[in-house]
């Protein structure tokens, strides 16, 4: 079977394991296993998993070129997707269970509270790449213009990390773990341009991979 | 004080009702906002609710104390399974599994420093010093969730009075034990070890603030600080030092831990206050564990009685 086929045929699958934290959650919300404050865990899991899916979609493209796996690619939206997804969930939690649509606390709570400023940034930095993700996007805004916004996933999961550094009490060890996987995955980018300007080349496009 | 007698139902037969009470005021929010799942919830408490089995030695309670509020108590799984005893874990879920390990006998508390009576205490001795009470308070975490629990202990001031305090006295330091060999969270700096705590002298000689022994009629489970603990229920609930091994009398303000670990958002007075935010996030609405919706928080966290004791001084400068 070749690669493209075993991509094709894995998909679901892959979608499937995606939707796995989801469905846990849900499973544990109707069946009271969510402990004593069973918004705040809905609130940290969707959070954790936004964060997650963030640093999976960014190991894309360095895993390509490390492990010499091209068909990665075809996976990235899905997985960007479901980072965008999560994120909708956290802030859906947020926005419905925490605050209760209190808007005018809500204002005041992204314009005041840096921690929420910043989560609330992450999110909307998702939104155009959640809306220019179809094919028919990518095409219309040309696989320059469209890789060019699509660098915003970079500030996105940057900003995402402040997010969970400033909102933690004394243990910051989570959040730093976080931001060395991110400081690694950009950092991977910053070493793969240096080194294909040394050598000459022209660095593989992912557009060239074709509207995925 | 209005000493009331003690009644017939002890404290520890009025458990477990409480988890359903909880489950069902949740699932009513949960209604009233349309989420899902609801049916199936209901069936599973009913079919298997959840009760806890304690190890805790029953405690002789004989005094219902008038403090006690009328609110509805939180179940014994909520107050012993979401914890903040970051000398075990800072996940709110670690300290039930990893507190088990720590011995609460022997243990001894030595009480000192500026006093005429310094005195080591063994822990049996301290527990009888005083007549046992129940005090149903509520407890307001700086983190933004409340809960209410039945405590068991008595007025720290009896302690206090014992040791006579000198005239220089003019603040209380709590310590809890501090041995990494079952507190693994000790291996971490998340905070100044050994965790610190004070109280000005009025505050410590306040008839709220209690030293807890206890909660729903039993010792102390060792999440919540077995074998001793303070309770301080107007102030946020680090403010209560939980098994404390040294309690210390000083004539000037005392390092407390969370103090030192972030001085601009963790003052020396934590009292709960909705119009004095946390730098980071507001202080002015908390979940009541087991509840949905968020509810107002109240000045000293409803205990107007302390007002007193911080006439003319600025709240907001001395948070």
């Amino acid at each position: 079977m070749n690669a493209g086929r075993a991509v094709r045929y894995s998909k679901p699958l892959v979608f499937l394991s995606c939707m796995a934290p989801v469905a846990l959650l849900a499973w544990s919300f109707a069946n009271n296993r969510l402990g004593a404050d069973p918004i705040a865990e809905i609130t940290h899991t969707t959070g954790d998993w936004t964060l997650r899916f963030l640093c999976i979609t960014l190991a894309v493209t360095p895993l390509r070129r490390l492990a010499r796996l091209p068909w990665l690619i075809r996976y990235r939206r899905m997985l960007g997707l479901f980072a965008f997804f999560y994120g909708t969930l956290h802030l859906t939690t947020y926005v419905w269970f925490d605050q209760f649509f209190d808007w005018h606390a809500m204002v005041k709570d992204v314009y005041k509270r840096p921690f929420i400023t910043a989560g609330f940034t992450a999110f909307l930095l998702m939104v155009p790449l959640a809306v220019t993700s179809t094919a028919g996007m990518i095409r219309r805004l040309g696989g320059r213009r469209w890789q060019a916004l699509h660098r915003l996933v970079y500030a996105s999961a940057v900003i995402g990390v402040i997010h969970y550094l400033w909102l933690v009490k004394a243990d910051r060890r989570i959040p730093l773990r976080y931001a060395a996987i991110v400081g690694v995955l950009l950092g991977c980018r910053a070493l793969f341009a240096l080194l294909d300007r040394m050598r000459g080349t022209v660095a593989i496009r992912d557009s060239a991979e074709g509207p995925l | 004080m209005l000493i009331r007698k003690p009644s017939d139902t002890a404290s520890s037969e009025i458990t477990p009702e409480s988890t359903y009470l909880n489950r069902r005021k949740f699932l009513a929010g949960a209604a009233v906002a349309g989420a899902a799942a609801i049916a199936g919830r209901a069936a599973i408490e009913l079919a298997s609710p959840s009760l806890v089995a304690r190890a805790e030695m029953k405690l002789n309670v004989t005094v219902k104390s008038p403090f006690s509020t009328t609110e509805e108590e939180n179940s014994l799984e909520d107050i012993t399974h979401y914890n903040n005893f970051y000398e075990f874990s800072t996940d709110k879920y670690g300290p039930a599994k990893l507190a088990q390990a720590m011995p609460t006998r022997p243990w001894k508390v030595v009480v000192d420093g500026e006093v005429l009576k310094p005195k080591t205490f063994d822990i049996d001795d301290l527990i009888k010093l005083a007549p046992m009470e129940e005090r149903i308070y509520r407890h307001r975490c700086v983190e933004g969730w409340s809960i209410v629990v039945p405590w068991n202990g008595y007025s720290l001031s009896v302690l206090i009075n014992q040791v006579q305090p000198t005239s220089k006295a003019k603040f209380v330091q709590f310590i809890t034990l501090d041995d990494p060999k079952f507190m693994p969270g000790l291996r971490y700096p998340v905070l100044d070890w050994p965790y610190s705590e004070g109280l000005r002298m009025d505050e410590a000689m306040h008839p709220l603030t209690l030293l807890c022994f206890g909660l729903y009629g039993s010792e102390l489970p060792k999440q919540d600080g077995a074998p001793v603990r303070t309770v301080v229920p107007w102030k946020y609930g680090f403010k209560s030092c939980k098994s404390i091994v040294h309690i210390k009398f000083h004539k000037d303000q005392p390092p407390t831990s969370w103090n030192l670990a972030a001085p601009s958002e963790y003052g020396f007075y934590s009292n709960v206050n909705p119009n004095v935010d946390h730098p980071r996030w507001s202080q002015a609405t908390e979940r009541r564990l087991g509840e949905f919706l968020k509810r107002k928080t109240l000045l000293f966290n409803g205990y107007d009685q302390v007002a007193s004791l911080y006439t003319g001084m600025d709240l907001k400068k001395n948070f």
